[in-house]
């Protein structure tokens, strides 16, 4: 390894740094034999940036060349930026040390499109296989399947890679064409279907075959670009509910728009990333994954933009007033999840704490329920005190947005100020 | 007032609770000898640690509940909080004496005080297999400083022993003064004498490192820095997630020092 690396590292970073998957978790690969790493089933990660976000593995493009033109890519191929390329052995290299140094739980290696999808994806597929075969490496490898590229590729990707992912980007395929004509929904679904039916007939096979190499044994996931495109939060969140349905997607990314190309007119003017949106959005897409939630009742037609002010979850118990106060001493589980300061884990511990006695409020305080927000939701074994319902949800709104004090600071202008035309 | 004395160890703190049970003799204080002071008024039981009586105690908290169950004791004990001797016998003795499983019952005050150290404990050794950091040596070991605010380093050498089976390493407690050397066959408990390393700063002396290691560190931190999105900039998140007490320790937050020295 040469000096020269840290810059070319430095400049590979600053390219794959807007995507924001991270996991590592989902993939029991055990280390065989005396080889090096094995993948955790839970993820671990080892550092955060100061802007908040976990490293677990080291994220790398492979090239930051790339042959396609899209308007929200910073590596797009009108940037005039600092480019460069990786071989094979430098990336190996590197994945090794960090992992030796317990720096990372792993590689996530994605590229630009260099001469055509098939070469790009080739590259990276060798990567990964020189990890497994000549390394004995058994850490977490994610790779980023290249749109258009072969089957065969694909599958040799799934045989080395932990996880595979496509990325959507944009949740409508006529905004997509608008900002990366390049790209259809086509060229990105069908990769995406390739792995799910891979992935299926993989289990199938396993069953039989006990030994039968794994294909990509953590799922696939993908990202959508959030802010970059008038699509609301209902088209999103559909998409993500689909996807999960649909392509059995492990996980659905939400990157807040970074206006990393401001001089495209085709993107909006932002003056910051909408990164209290995306937040809404992770916390709706948590609803439909851990809380039985539908879709349908988090955005729907009267409703299709999150709140940003308040959670999904409070949102929904202020639309649904009847639903409430649920009695915490009898109430079924699916009930007392939807109860706001209530999660997955307090819901368990009710249910099962509640057999030996009846539950007050400082068990539930205790139990880790955040009484704050509850207390307008439920009844217990306590004295009765006001709910929603003789309060009513705007009062409980108003009491709720005034005790937290960070939503102020959410309250700024999201979008500039264009001058369109001078008036004074 | 009764005050029972052990060895410092889990055995000997089980063959107290199991002493007390047995003596039907409720303890006000159970104490190690390390951090025991004489008082003149109190009835003072010095435990002589006795491992069938450790057995008897540990099979019974079993079969009342179960293997997770014993290993959120021992859990709780390595939190080394002054009251947790107390709090462990509270605890099993409520197991004991309640005829059905009571580990989860959550209105109970002792069950809720040892599940909350426990997490607290587990928090910490999963911090530990976060922010282990190792540094190269010439002679080919993995050298890793960690200053853990409970005692967890032995939580975690199972894991690590697995993942870097093919690698030397060490990883020292520099509070508590002993660490693990893995020799790719065996983990055994050391000391290290000062010599070679600066337990301060975790850092290992720049005439017993690799000739690779700085520039990987240097490699990291480049890394670090780039892969921070500076728009999306949230410090308050960052130091929740990672907490100054850890930094000393990562190359990526104080490479600075260590060029100083070199």
């Amino acid at each position: 390894m040469k000096p020269e690396t840290v810059n070319k590292l430095k400049i590979s970073a600053n390219a794959a740094k807007y995507d924001v998957s991270c996991a590592s978790s989902g993939s029991n690969r055990p280390n065989s034999g005396k080889g090096l790493g094995n993948a955790s089933s839970w993820g671990i990660c080892h550092s955060f940036t100061e802007d908040g976000r976990c490293i677990s593995l080291l994220k790398l493009m492979l090239t930051n060349y790339c042959i396609y033109d899209c308007a929200y890519c910073v590596n797009r191929k009108s940037n005039d930026i600092p480019r460069t390329t990786f071989s094979v052995k430098e990336v190996v290299e590197l994945t090794i040390e960090f992992y030796r140094r317990n720096y990372i739980e792993g590689l996530f290696l994605s590229s630009g499109v260099i001469k055509n999808p098939d070469y790009t994806m080739e590259r990276m597929v060798s990567v990964a296989k020189d990890l497994r075969l000549k390394q004995n490496y058994n850490g977490y490898i994610h790779l980023k399947s290249i749109p258009g590229s072969s089957d065969e590729l694909q599958q040799q990707a799934g045989l080395y890679a932990d996880r595979l992912s496509v990325n959507i980007e944009i949740a409508s395929e006529s905004n997509l064409k608008m900002i990366a004509p390049d790209k259809n929904f086509k060229s990105i679904l069908n990769p995406m279907n390739t792995i799910k039916n891979k992935i299926i007939e993989n289990k199938e096979e396993r069953q039989k075959f006990r030994h039968a190499p794994r294909f990509s044994p953590a799922g696939q996931s993908t990202q959508l670009i959030v802010g970059a495109t008038p699509d609301s939060d209902q088209r999103i969140l559909n998409l993500a509910g689909n996807l999960y349905n649909s392509k059995n997607l492990k996980r659905v990314y939400y990157s807040g728009y970074v206006p990393v190309n401001n001089y495209d007119k085709r993107l909006p003017a932002l003056n910051e990333p909408p990164l209290k949106r995306e937040n809404r959005l992770y916390q709706a897409d948590w609803l439909f994954r851990f809380y039985h939630f539908s879709i349908n009742e988090i955005v729907n037609d009267d409703h299709p933009d999150l709140d940003l002010e308040i959670d999904p979850k409070l949102s929904y118990a202020l639309r649904n007033p009847w639903l409430f106060p649920v009695d915490i001493n009898k109430a079924n589980y699916e009930t007392i999840l939807r109860v706001p300061g209530i999660g997955v884990l307090s819901a368990k511990k009710i249910i099962l704490g509640r057999k030996y006695s009846k539950l007050n409020l400082s068990n539930l305080k205790r139990i880790g329920v955040v009484l704050k927000r509850a207390k307008y939701f439920i009844t217990c074994n306590e004295l009765k005190a006001p709910t929603i319902n003789e309060l009513l949800p705007e009062n409980v709104k108003k009491i709720l947005l005034s005790e937290n004090k960070s939503v102020k600071q959410f309250n700024k202008p999201l979008y500039k100020q264009l001058s369109l035309f001078s008036v004074t | 007032m009764n005050l029972f004395i052990y060895d410092q160890t889990f055995e000997g703190l089980l063959t107290a609770i199991n002493d007390a049970i047995d003596l039907n003799i409720k303890p006000d204080k159970i104490i190690s000898t390390k951090s025991f002071q004489d008082d003149l008024f109190a009835t003072k039981y010095d435990i002589i640690t006795d491992s069938d009586k450790f057995d008897k105690i540990w099979n019974q908290v079993k079969e009342k509940s179960n293997e997770q169950n014993c290993q959120r004791i021992f859990k709780a004990f390595l939190s080394e909080l002054s009251e947790i001797e107390m709090i462990i016998y509270n605890y099993i003795k409520l197991i004991i004496d309640t005829p059905y499983n009571v580990e989860v019952n959550f209105s109970e005050d002792s069950v809720i005080k040892l599940n909350n150290i426990q997490k607290k404990v587990g928090r910490e050794a999963q911090r530990v297999l976060m922010f282990v950091r190792f540094q190269k040596t010439v002679d080919d070991i993995y050298y890793a400083s960690f200053d853990p605010k409970y005692n967890v380093i032995p939580l975690t050498v199972a894991h690590f022993r697995n993942r870097f089976a093919d690698q030397k390493w060490v990883i020292f407690d520099t509070r508590r003064k002993f660490g693990y050397y893995y020799d790719l066959k065996n983990v055994c408990e050391i000391t290290i004498g000062k010599q070679k390393i600066n337990f301060e700063s975790g850092k290992v002396d720049n005439d017993v490192l690799h000739v690779s290691e700085k520039l990987f560190q240097k490699l990291w931190k480049g890394y670090y820095d780039t892969i921070n999105i500076k728009e999306r900039k949230n410090i308050k998140v960052h130091m929740q997630f990672l907490p100054k007490r850890f930094w000393k320790y990562l190359p990526e937050k104080d490479f600075k020092n260590t060029l100083v020295t070199s």
